[in-house]
């Protein structure tokens, strides 16, 4: 994976010092909250409902078994022995105290981790396929595209403060694993003429007013895709609108305009960006993929996998899937223990994982939007014994894209823009479902506590949005929604529920389709189908 | 009855005004009736309370309770991790 070099090391260091300093200041009162509150922010220092969160990059989801360490003494020492994993493929601490906040981010700092542009009006963290690398159906690595941008997008003066937060994903498989058009603009590298370049997606998102985007430029050529991201943004750093935050976001912007004059826009300042001489050299590019170059794989392996363990084979065959190489595999962490919190970690289970990286995966550990990790280099030799570890510490629950594989946002029960709690929800939902997930097959369940929609509730199967009415939790049911890559926004389907009604509604809408479904549809393919009216009516009757 | 809160300015920690000082238990929160903002004031200014307000609630049997449901997880601790919560005796949602 990627190391930092000399640069990269002195601007974090710089950065962990001057936040040192704003910190001291705001202690001993020589700033007020109004002063501090942005400084804290931009180094991904939140204060929630309960205390400071820290919000902690992990590019393109990647992880070494150092970093995980790293993240496990922080649990342990300055939080309250855990961590949770989020849709964005960050890590939040939910307990900081800001007295310890700058030691923290500098201990991140000597494993080459920190939390700048986890908040703010800038390009956050760049996301990608969990797979990326080891993926059979991708066309290359997209990690070396997404850390070049990570390198362009990190203190760009020109975009640090936009009209609204920026979310950047590549991909470079025809099987989007990464919501990639649910980003403000979505990368999916795609190959022309024996040459890899760019397909542009721009204009995408969930939040207050969801949208898939649309395709902004069918081929941009590897050299100069810096050079028409610049223009991308510039588009919209110039016209977004900032006099509305609520209409603020590129999605806005390019639905306003209409897709045919964002892209003129663009075009014409493609143009002008190419007499500019930014695009860095392809050298640097070539610098970046080495870093990502493909292990030594061993070769001669045995494909064969023992499955007379009943347990073992159903996680085999829920959260293991193929890899590139014969002989390997890769194997799906699920951080959704039934009747367990969506994407949290203990201290001892990040440990563990470390570990099983280091003995398992050739160093190598990712995060997934869904809030699950991902062993990407595992011999299929060593599944039974990775599987006997993971379920020995409460991390073998074979649920990977199920029912109670749901995602979550850490909802009221932890964030102040809440208006209801996600995470009991889930919890009903999977102990409700998973004794009945094998007969369900594949359900996407995503659940939001508030319409900014952290828990991507527009692109569940099934989503549910909480909402808050007159003092009472209430949750929204929606249809019909995917992340993947035939992606699509849910359908409302009527009035709302209370925390245990929905979770009887939603088995309403299952025993529908289990009683409509046709040979190989998922639900989504029986809703798609069928529409909506069927469901509505099973729903409430 | 009107309670103020906010949070430890240091440690982040949910505090509610007690009339002398603040305290980590809403079982320790006085009525502020209508001195609610100069007190407010005082405080912020003096860094004893970070992000400070004001809020309806009802005196119990059982001690004061936060009208909106996310004062009373505020004052409760997250539902799904009692082990971590500083009142659970406090009913989140309302009977």
């Amino acid at each position: 994976m990627y190391q930092y070099d000399s640069y990269d090391q002195a601007m974090v260091d710089a950065r962990v010092e001057e936040f040192r300093d704003q910190a001291r200041r705001r202690l001993a009162g020589e700033m007020t909250e109004d002063q501090f509150k942005p400084l804290r922010l931009m180094n991904g220092l939140y204060l929630q409902l309960h205390a400071y969160m820290l919000r902690i990059a992990v590019p393109y989801g990647t992880l070494s078994p150092r970093q995980l360490r790293k993240l496990a003494h922080i649990a342990r020492t300055y939080d309250k022995g855990y961590g949770h994993f989020t849709t964005r493929t960050n890590i939040q601490f939910n307990w900081i105290k800001l007295e310890d906040a700058a030691d923290i981010l500098a201990e991140l700092a000597t494993v080459e981790m920190h939390a700048i542009q986890t908040s703010g009006n800038c390009i956050r963290n760049i996301s990608s396929d969990q797979y990326a690398g080891v993926a059979a159906d991708e066309i290359t690595d997209p990690r070396p595209w997404a850390e070049l941008l990570r390198q362009w997008s990190s203190f760009h003066p020109e975009f640090t403060y936009l009209p609204r937060k920026f979310k950047i994903c590549v991909i470079a498989s025809p099987n989007d694993r990464a919501a990639m058009r649910t980003h403000d603009i979505g990368l999916e590298l795609v190959e022309r003429d024996g040459r890899v370049g760019a397909r542009v997606y721009a204009g995408g998102g969930l939040g207050r007013t969801p949208m898939v985007s649309p395709l902004i430029r069918d081929f941009v050529e590897e050299e100069e895709l810096v050079s028409y991201l610049e223009a991308c943004l510039r588009v919209y750093n110039r016209y977004g609108r900032r006099d509305n935050k609520f209409k603020a976001r590129i999605k806005i912007l390019v639905h306003e305009l209409g897709v045919e004059e964002y892209r003129r826009q663009v075009e014409e300042e493609f143009l002008h960006m190419r007499t500019l001489g930014i695009q860095p050299p392809t050298e640097e590019l070539d610098r970046i993929r080495a870093f990502f170059a493909p292990p030594v794989y061993e070769t001669g392996l045995s494909e064969e996998v023992d499955r007379s363990d009943p347990d073992f084979a159903l996680w085999l065959d829920r959260n293991v899937v193929a890899h590139k190489q014969p002989g390997y595999a890769i194997a799906n962490i699920s951080l959704k223990p039934v009747g367990g919190i969506p994407g949290d970690a203990t201290a001892d289970q990040i440990d563990l994982v470390a570990d099983l990286g280091e003995r398992y995966s050739l160093d190598q550990v990712r995060v997934t939007h869904a809030q699950n990790l991902v062993l990407p280099f595992v011999r299929k030799a060593d599944l039974y014994a990775l599987w006997q570890e993971l379920d020995a510490a409460g991390l073998g629950t074979a649920n990977i894209d199920m029912a109670s594989d749901i995602i979550a946002c850490p909802g009221l029960d932890y964030c102040s823009l809440a208006n209801a709690r996600s995470i009991p929800v889930a919890q009903k939902i999977a102990q409700r479902f998973a004794s009945k997930e094998a007969e369900i097959g594949e359900l996407k369940i995503k659940i939001s506590g508030c319409i900014n929609a952290c828990g991507h509730h527009h692109a569940g199967h099934i989503g549910i949005l909480g909402v808050d009415r007159k003092g009472t939790e209430n949750y929204q049911l929606s249809l019909g929604g995917s992340g993947a890559e035939d992606c699509s926004v849910g359908t409302i389907t009527g009035p709302g529920f209370t925390e245990d009604g929905v979770v009887d509604a939603i088995e309403r809408a299952t025993n529908l389709y289990l009683t409509q479904r046709e040979e190989g549809e998922r639900f989504l393919d029986t809703y798609r189908r069928i529409g909506m009216a069927p469901f509505k009516e099973a729903i409430y009757g | 009855m009107k309670l103020l809160t906010g949070n430890d300015l240091a440690t982040g920690d949910v505090i509610w005004w007690t009339g002398e000082g603040w305290s980590r238990h809403i079982g320790d929160a006085v009525d502020a009736g209508d001195e609610g903002e100069e007190i407010l004031a005082r405080e912020e200014a003096a860094r004893r309370v970070n992000a400070s307000y004001i809020i309806d609630a009802t005196q119990t049997e059982d001690g004061p309770l936060p009208a909106h449901i996310k004062d009373r997880i505020r004052a409760s601790g997250p539902t799904v991790r009692t082990d971590l919560a500083i009142n659970t005796a406090i009913p989140i949602v309302k009977a």
